[in-house]
């Protein structure tokens, strides 16, 4: 059976500022859809919203996985679902170092039924696969014993996520904005990456102001956000007009959502 | 997050998972409640003390009931002097080997694992219950080097002049008003003494227990180092948790002489009825090293502040403190530099957790004498508060009488830390699971620097402090 991502006229809030109003998408295992859109339009306040921060409130409508409704599910819960966030600012995790950190979520993520204090996977399988995908990825070995996110660079951050999504194989991936902040050469190996993790067990949400991401990573659907709703949804042609020509023409066909846009970025609150 | 609020299998911080308490039917002598000159000559008589101790101790008990009781740091209103017992002996005889220790307190002491750890790789375990030291073993090695490990009241018999030369040197009686009760009614304790060029490359390991109601602990430690000399010593602590109010009140000296070094790390982990009051000092002389790595938990109010005085030249001072308050506990912690000497150089490492009401307070001072040029000291604390309910205070002292020193102070409070939460669980973790990866995390740099069994046994207590204590 093929897993569903619905999302049905999601209205989100955090603190009493409405973001979201009314966003509906369905992503399927196996499809790619990109959602672009211009700052302060909701695109990570969603990405936010599905991966079940405390700060962002769902005040109407729902998020379903299979016909499960997750929408007042804690994070840890949605996780062990098959959802997965990478970070366009990833936490730093001061003392805890990444193959701890990993071992543990790769344990709750591949048996979800596990209860705290249980044993987790064997040391021996889990130093051989973050090995081979740490390689896969150009990752310096060293990468598993340093503490999680501390003192990276942005690459490393954003490369660091992408291997975790290697190693927990979600069922449906968010992508906010992984290709912010690096350059070309970082944007292709981690482009690459994706490339190659995603297929048919994997459903891709990519959230982007550029193309690059999508060179080696076609979208089937691309959504534009503006004002909190989706106003446009296209094939991969409509990313090239929005990269050539901007959001003007967006913003005229959609005036009451443009007006409702707002300016400033959302960022983790 | 509703982290303040308690649900019904709240651990607290201070519940000790392996708590619990035999019976204390086997006293062979107990002491009346209460203090005063004929408790102190009676416990010096039990101990067969010469003159000059008793002198001492009743001297101490004149200056404990001269002092007022501190009006800072944390709240002793409920603690009554005249409601503890002083002195109580847990077995007639000191112990000679294993088999002689009492069934009651093997059977305690083999649920602490200590049998097993002493065969793994300690040298020597020097256990002590109640306010006597009932068994303890030194490896054979150590005594051929003329390394003495043994516990204070043996030493004031075996060694008296080394004893005298040093005993309450570093920390008079006059100190403060606990040390002056720890200098009246003091008992047990360790004492160590390693001779010049000797370097114990194995930490000596000492674990402490208070079993008995209303009952004070007053050990009294004192460590030499003679020139070029090292050691490692570590003392741990574990507690039953009882429902009437514990006083214990340690006094650790320790002399570093040229050249040498000394560690002494400490976890303790009193129960939540216990008033920690401890005076720990350390004299470093020239080019010599001393370091204080210090792990509180537990107990209803520690207040303690290791100090080292860098005496000369060339000396080096490090404390690396760590105190986690949950409901009900007050941690008021710290350390003391006093640069006493040109070319000295200290560094103070302090951090708290506090959760579930508790509170956590840094107290330390740099200090810098006149004419003690080219010091430098750098302070570091962080704190980290899980919940809204609870609190941190940092009253960071520095008296600097000098001009040309170097002083560095940095502070940092993490609140509730939500956006590492999140993240954590958004990876699956669960909420007990994420925060004691964050507080284990926060806590990494005290641990990589305690021996492995302790590393790993307060790993586990920060799990189980975690677990249930969410949701």
């Amino acid at each position: 059976m093929t897993s569903l991502l619905r999302i049905s006229d999601l209205h989100v809030s955090v603190g009493e500022t409405p973001i979201l109003r009314g966003v509906n998408m369905e992503i399927r295992q196996g499809e790619v859809h990109a959602l672009m859109g211009p700052n302060g339009s909701g695109k990570s306040t969603l990405a936010y919203a599905l991966a079940g921060h405390p700060n962002y409130t769902v005040t109407e409508g729902s998020i379903e996985i299979d016909g499960v409704n997750v929408t007042e599910m804690e994070a840890d819960a949605r996780a062990r679902l098959g959802m997965f966030l990478a970070f366009q600012y990833p936490v730093v995790i001061p003392g805890v170092k990444v193959a701890d950190f990993l071992r543990h979520a790769v344990s709750n993520i591949r048996n979800p039924d596990r209860r705290e204090g249980e044993g987790l996977i064997g040391m021996r399988e889990f130093r051989k696969e973050i090995r081979d995908r740490m390689t896969e990825l150009g990752m310096d070995q060293e990468f598993a014993r340093r503490y999680l996110n501390d003192g990276f660079s942005g690459g490393e951050k954003k490369r660091m996520e992408i291997l975790q999504l290697a190693m927990l194989q979600p069922r449906f991936a968010i992508l906010d904005e992984t290709d912010s902040g690096l350059d070309s050469d970082a944007v292709r190996v981690v482009s690459e990456g994706l490339a190659r993790l995603s297929g048919p067990q994997m459903g891709v949400l990519i959230i982007t102001h550029h193309e690059r991401l999508l060179e080696f990573n076609t979208p089937q659907f691309v959504h534009v956000m503006l004002g909190g709703r989706i106003v446009e949804t296209g094939s991969s042609t409509l990313a090239h007009e929005l990269h050539a020509n901007g959001y003007a023409d967006i913003r005229a066909r959609h005036p009451a959502a443009a007006a409702q846009n707002s300016t400033a970025e959302a960022t983790p609150v | 997050m509703s982290t303040d609020a308690p649900s019904k299998s709240d651990v607290e911080i201070g519940d000790y998972k392996y708590g619990f308490h035999d019976s204390t039917d086997f006293y062979a002598f107990k002491s009346r409640k209460g203090l005063d000159a004929e408790i102190v000559s009676q416990i010096s008589g039990m101990k067969k003390e010469p003159p000059w101790m008793r002198e001492f101790r009743l001297k101490s008990l004149e200056i404990f009931e001269s002092r007022p009781m501190p009006n800072w740091g944390g709240d002793m209103s409920d603690l009554k002097f005249d409601n503890i017992y002083y002195y109580m002996k847990a077995a007639s005889e000191q112990g000679k080997s294993w088999d002689d220790v009492p069934e009651d307190i093997r059977r305690t002491y083999d649920r602490l694992g200590i049998p097993e750890a002493e065969k793994k790789y300690l040298a020597g375990v020097k256990a002590q219950y109640e306010s006597e030291v009932v068994y303890g073993s030194l490896r054979q090695d150590l005594a051929r080097q003329g390394v003495i490990f043994t516990d204070t009241d043996s030493a004031l018999q075996q060694h008296p002049e080394l004893f005298r030369e040093y005993f309450g040197t570093v920390i008079p009686p006059g100190d403060n008003k606990f040390a002056a009760l720890n200098s009246a009614v003091w008992s047990g304790g360790s004492f160590i003494y390693v001779p010049k060029g000797v370097k114990i490359d194995f930490p000596l390991q000492a674990y402490f227990r208070i079993n008995s109601q209303n009952m004070g602990q007053f050990e009294r430690t004192l460590i030499i180092v003679d020139e070029g000399a090292s050691v490692h010593y570590v003392e741990g602590c574990t507690a039953p948790t009882y429902s009437s109010d514990s006083l214990h009140s340690a006094v650790v000296e320790i002399i570093v002489k040229r050249g040498a070094r000394c560690r002494y790390t400490t976890i303790q982990n009193w129960s939540n009825n216990v008033y920690n009051l401890v005076t720990k000092r350390a004299m470093a002389y020239g080019d010599s090293l001393m370091e204080w790595i210090d792990g509180n938990l537990g107990s209803r109010l520690t207040m303690k502040y290791p100090a080292i005085w860098l005496m000369e030249p060339g000396a080096r001072g490090e404390t690396l403190s760590i105190a986690f308050a949950g409901k009900g506990q007050h941690q008021d912690a710290g350390a003391k530099m006093v640069h006493c000497a040109p070319n000295t150089s200290s560094r103070i490492i302090s951090k708290s957790i506090s959760r579930s009401g508790g509170r956590s307070s840094y107290r330390g001072l740099v200090k810098v004498q006149k004419d003690a040029i080219n010091c430098r000291s750098n302070v570091v604390c962080d704190a980290l508060i899980l919940d809204p309910a609870s609190r941190s205070d940092t009253y960071p002292y520095i008296e600097v009488e000098e001009q040309n020193v170097a002083i560095e102070h940095e502070a940092s409070v993490s609140k509730i830390a939500e956006e590492q939460l999140f993240y954590l669980m958004s990876r699956g973790l669960t909420e007990a699971e994420a925060s004691a990866m964050i507080v284990t995390g926060f806590v990494e740099p005290l641990v990589r620097e305690l021996p492995m069994e302790y590393a790993v046994e307060l790993n586990r207590l920060i799990e189980l402090q975690m677990e249930g204590s969410v949701g």
